[in-house]
């Protein structure tokens, strides 16, 4: 048997069939990449036989296949079976390098079109069992069910997705490596007066991370600081496919109230608002595994003082928005409609609109909640006080009591009510705002991306043109500008190919950046879900706690 | 275009919430309502084992015009004065409810066809409510009625009930609503005048100004709660059409909108439609009080003509009748409107009672509902299951 299998790997049968399943399989897996032409027929009908012979079935190799696509429906951990394949493949054949180093990840899709093309790289045409043609099938089936499974992660956009979904979706966080980086922003306070008076944040971080100087540090930063962290990221990463999170929104109105000193609920209510979102902002910031190594960000959270960032005047969340519109019309403006190679970025982009579409909906819909119920509120203790000036003159004493009893009741049901609404307001309308801000970033991504191609597609017509003016001088015959096109036609031939390569680096980036982006998302909003329905359930309990008590009141009316 | 179909029909008996003692003798109630265009039907059904009916069972259709015709003869009869006469229906109002829903058709073609659905249920449930409510209303004044140990007596009470011709009263015109808004703002003056008068009897003076300062106290209390509970229903609209954007649509959001619904629209029942009927009760036993305080006065000015008359000793005779009338009227009235007040008292007590025992029992169990259906959705989401 090993010698009509011609691998070196190959161990004696005997030695084959102490060895685990899967391991054999994956040797036999090889044969069919590696083998020639020639011994195909006979090597696979070996295989087969010593298949039958190990396994008792039939066509083993195609069961081997029909693994990844059923461990990717299930959406399962990452590290499954088909993942132990190509690992122990890689361990075992280090001489083979046509096994793509490290497809271990089938989540990431890139990984998986590496082997597909491969076996059609093979001489397929050649090849007589049908199990190859079959791995191809196999693996855009498995392609296509992750494709679907990565819609399904993008359509679950609101909070309500499917349980199931949300089932899994934290497995599969606990199995991630734990991120030991916690950053907490406290005490807002008033520097200065008038309206040169800024609200300064304490940044503190917590960490066992040895790229930082200490384990915990603290540092004061104002509204600009964060904003001017945005725009150096911005400048130095976006062009490169990188998805930057927005940072939030300038505010006029309501720093002016807070300068101005006005003291009142809505101002504290701004400045609570505005701490929550720069947390969150800073929070995205350092768990983007790339971003959190750039110096300007540790600079941010451990250097005593910052410069003032002056430029950011242009740089509020309006201006961000304006600079995305911009991107987004020149793109519109291209008059090459790019030829979309791949279907995936053609669906993601669509679904991004859809979603931030979506969302903006839901988000104006959340305003209308928590304004009203902020006015149920108000309505309840204004309620509250007239039941008890009922209860006061009222003359029958058992009625008169039990209806003061009912205006305490209604007096805490307005503080839950009023707790509601920030609730609904805090997790809920925030939640959705971030993300209708950060949808817009994803859609610069793509922007960049188009940007990328169409500098490419920009040099390709510059090569073409260079070589149809040698081929004018050629038939024109003027050898001394010949050289100078020749080197024109080297020189754009350089651009193309370095044009294309950056094309396909930021096009990997940005999907990587689009998955990783899903993932959070959907662990973001389960988790703001659960956060708002325990919340909730604590309304439910406390209101239960309240009529329970009244109740007696009642009934002790004669 | 009305999205609502035309005819609603109901036929179930309502609950009451006002506490009332039913007699075998004489019972009535709404079997049955149409609500039309511009106008509601209502199917009065009696049974009575009393002599003045011509069957012991019976049916007539009314309109609100004619509760109103009935409730003003009752104001209108002298013989009546000494009771509290049970206040009239409120005018079945579907103006507001008419209108969202002809929004909502009119807004159709701007959102999926799901969240028309959802919002068009909502709006036939709103309407519905309030059909149900004007319908209790109007079964709990002829029920107040029904149970009035003389009113039940009463002729056009009877005509009402058994007559199964159109009564052909119409509702008052433009004059007659002027001259009834300068009567009420005479009457109220006079009211005034009236009340300034301090009455020998303590019951009454006491009852007197409790009943002023509980009136406006209910007034305001009804109006508050109204403002609350639409508040409440806003939100609770707030919630739907957000748990309507979504599909598939996780149970949680759709039934605890239900709740919140449920919630708002039990409040709205128990307590403000209670503060309402005891606004308008309070009226009539404020007006019962006006009443026998208008007498007292007249009593005591026939008294002073009276002596006036014997003092000049001229037109002793017709003094004499005057004050003998007055006096008769004063008494009568007196007897009666004693009795009137405790019972009121008792019947607010009862149903308040009743109402508040019932709106805490509800609120308990929506509450309950709502705890269990979050507990059921956390633990799947968190992955206790």
């Amino acid at each position: 048997m090993p010698d009509l299998l011609n691998e070196p790997v190959e161990a004696p049968k005997s030695d084959v069939l102490g060895e685990p399943p899967v391991h054999r399989d994956a040797a036999r897996q090889q044969d069919v990449f590696e083998d020639p032409p020639k011994s195909s027929s006979k090597s696979s009908s070996v295989k087969k036989a010593a298949s039958s012979e190990m396994f008792g079935d039939d066509d083993d190799d195609e069961d081997l296949f029909k693994e990844p696509p059923k461990v990717v429906t299930k959406k399962p951990q990452p590290s499954g079976p088909p993942v132990d394949v190509f690992t122990e493949v890689k361990s075992d054949v280090k001489v083979k390098p046509q096994v793509k180093d490290d497809p271990t990840d089938l989540f990431a899709e890139e990984a998986l079109t590496a082997p597909a093309p491969k076996p059609s790289a093979g001489s397929s045409s050649s090849r007589t069992n049908g199990v190859h043609s079959e791995e191809q099938d196999l693996f855009s089936e498995v392609r296509s069910n992750l494709h679907t499974a990565l819609r399904g992660i993008s359509h679950s956009v609101s909070l309500f997705f499917s349980v199931s979904f949300f089932h899994i979706k934290l497995e599969e966080e606990e199995s991630e490596d734990k991120f030991d980086l916690n950053i907490s922003i406290t005490n807002p306070e008033k520097v200065g007066d008038g309206m040169n008076a800024y609200m300064a944040y304490k940044v503190s971080t917590q960490t066992s991370l040895t790229m930082f100087r200490s384990k915990t540090f603290t540092v004061r930063r104002r509204f600009s600081d964060f904003l001017g962290l945005f725009e150096k990221l911005s400048e130095k990463h976006s062009q490169n496919g990188y998805l930057i999170p927005p940072p939030p929104e300038k505010s006029i109105l309501g720093m002016t109230k807070v300068k101005v000193g006005k003291e009142d609920p809505s101002s504290a209510e701004f400045v609570e608002r505005r701490r929550a979102a720069l947390e969150r902002y800073l929070q995205r910031v350092v768990s983007h595994p790339s971003l959190l190594q750039d110096p300007d960000v540790r600079e941010f959270l451990e250097k005593e003082e910052l410069p003032r960032a002056v430029s950011t005047q242009a740089l509020s969340g309006a201006g961000f928005l304006k600079m995305l519109n911009k991107a987004t019309d020149a793109v519109s403006k291209m008059t090459i409609k790019m030829n979309e190679q791949d279907v995936w970025f053609d669906e993601k982009i669509q679904d991004v609109e859809n979603e931030e579409q979506h969302l903006r909906k839901l988000h104006v819909m959340v305003e209308s909640l928590v304004n009203h119920r902020k006015e149920l509120s108000g309505n309840t203790a204004v309620f509250a006080k007239s039941v008890a000036m009922l209860g006061s003159s009222e003359d029958n004493t058992a009625l008169s009591r039990a209806l003061s009893q009912l205006a305490e009741v209604e007096d805490r049901i307005e503080q839950l009510h009023q707790e509601q609404a920030s609730n609904d307001f805090f997790t809920f309308s925030e939640l959705l705002a971030d993300y209708i801000r950060l949808l817009g970033a994803v859609r610069g991504c793509f922007d960049q991306r188009m940007k990328a191609w169409q500098r490419w597609q920009d040099a390709e017509n510059m090569l073409q043109k260079k070589r149809e003016a040698e081929a004018k001088l050629l038939w024109a015959n003027k050898p001394d500008k010949l050289q100078q096109a020749k080197d024109e036609i080297t020189e754009w031939e350089a651009k193309v190919t370095q044009y294309e390569r950056e094309f396909e680096r930021i096009s990997a980036t940005v999907r990587k950046e689009v998955i990783r982006f899903d993932k959070e998302k959907a662990r973001d909003f389960n988790r703001q879900v659960i956060k708002y329905l325990e919340s909730l359930l604590h309304s439910q309990q406390q209101l239960i706690k309240y009529w329970d008590a009244f109740l007696p009141e009642a009934k002790a009316i004669v | 275009s009305d999205a609502l179909s035309n005819n609603e029909h109901l036929s179930s008996p309502r609950a009451v919430n006002v506490d009332l003692q039913t007699d075998a003798t004489l019972q009535v109630d709404i079997s049955d309502a149409l609500s039309e265009r511009d106008k509601v039907k209502f199917t009065v059904h009696t049974k009575s084992t009393l002599p003045n009916f011509k069957q012991n069972e019976f049916s007539v259709v009314r309109q609100h015009e004619e509760f109103i015709w009935l409730h003003d003869s009752f104001v209108e009869n002298e013989e009546y004065a000494g009771y509290i006469i049970p206040p009239s229906p409120p005018r079945p109002d579907f103006d507001a409810s008419r209108e969202k829903l002809q929004k909502l058709g009119e807004g159709e073609g701007s959102m999926t066809k799901e969240e028309f659905t959802k919002m068009k249920q909502e709006l036939e449930a709103e309407y519905l409510a309030i059909f149900k409510k004007t319908v209790a209303m109007h079964e709990v004044f002829l029920c107040r009625v029904a149970a009035h140990p003389v009113l039940r007596k009463d002729l056009n009470f009877h005509v009402f009930l058994e007559y199964n011709q159109d009564l052909s009263v119409r509702g008052k015109n433009k004059k007659e609503k002027l001259e009834d808004f300068f009567k009420n703002v005479v009457k109220s003056a006079d009211g005034v005048l009236v009340a300034g008068v301090k009455d020998v009897d303590d019951f009454f003076e006491h009852e007197k100004t409790f009943l002023l300062e509980y009136h406006n106290r209910v007034k305001d209390s009804s109006a508050k709660s109204d403002r609350m509970i639409r508040s409440h229903k806003s939100a609770a609209d707030d919630i739907n059409r957000i748990a309507s954007t979504h599909s598939p649509l996780p149970l949680l959001f759709s039934n605890s909108q239900k709740i919140e619904a449920r919630v708002a629209a039990d409040e709205d029942l128990k307590l403000a439609d209670l503060l309402k009927y005891y606004l308008r009760e309070s009226q009539a036993a404020k007006d019962l009080l006006y009443r026998r305080g208008r007498a007292l006065v007249d009593y005591e000015n026939a008294n002073k003509a009276l002596d006036k008359a014997r003092a000049k000793n001229k037109d002793v005779l017709q003094a004499e009748t005057t004050q003998q009338v007055c006096c008769q009227k004063f008494e009568k009235i007196s007897e009666s409107a004693k009795q009137e007040l405790i019972d009121f008292k008792t019947r607010r007590v009862a149903a308040f009672r009743k109402n508040l025992v019932e709106l805490a029992e509800l609120e308990l169990k929506h509450a309950k509902g709502n705890l269990q259906l979050l507990q059921s959705c956390l633990g799947v989401l968190k992955g206790d299951t």
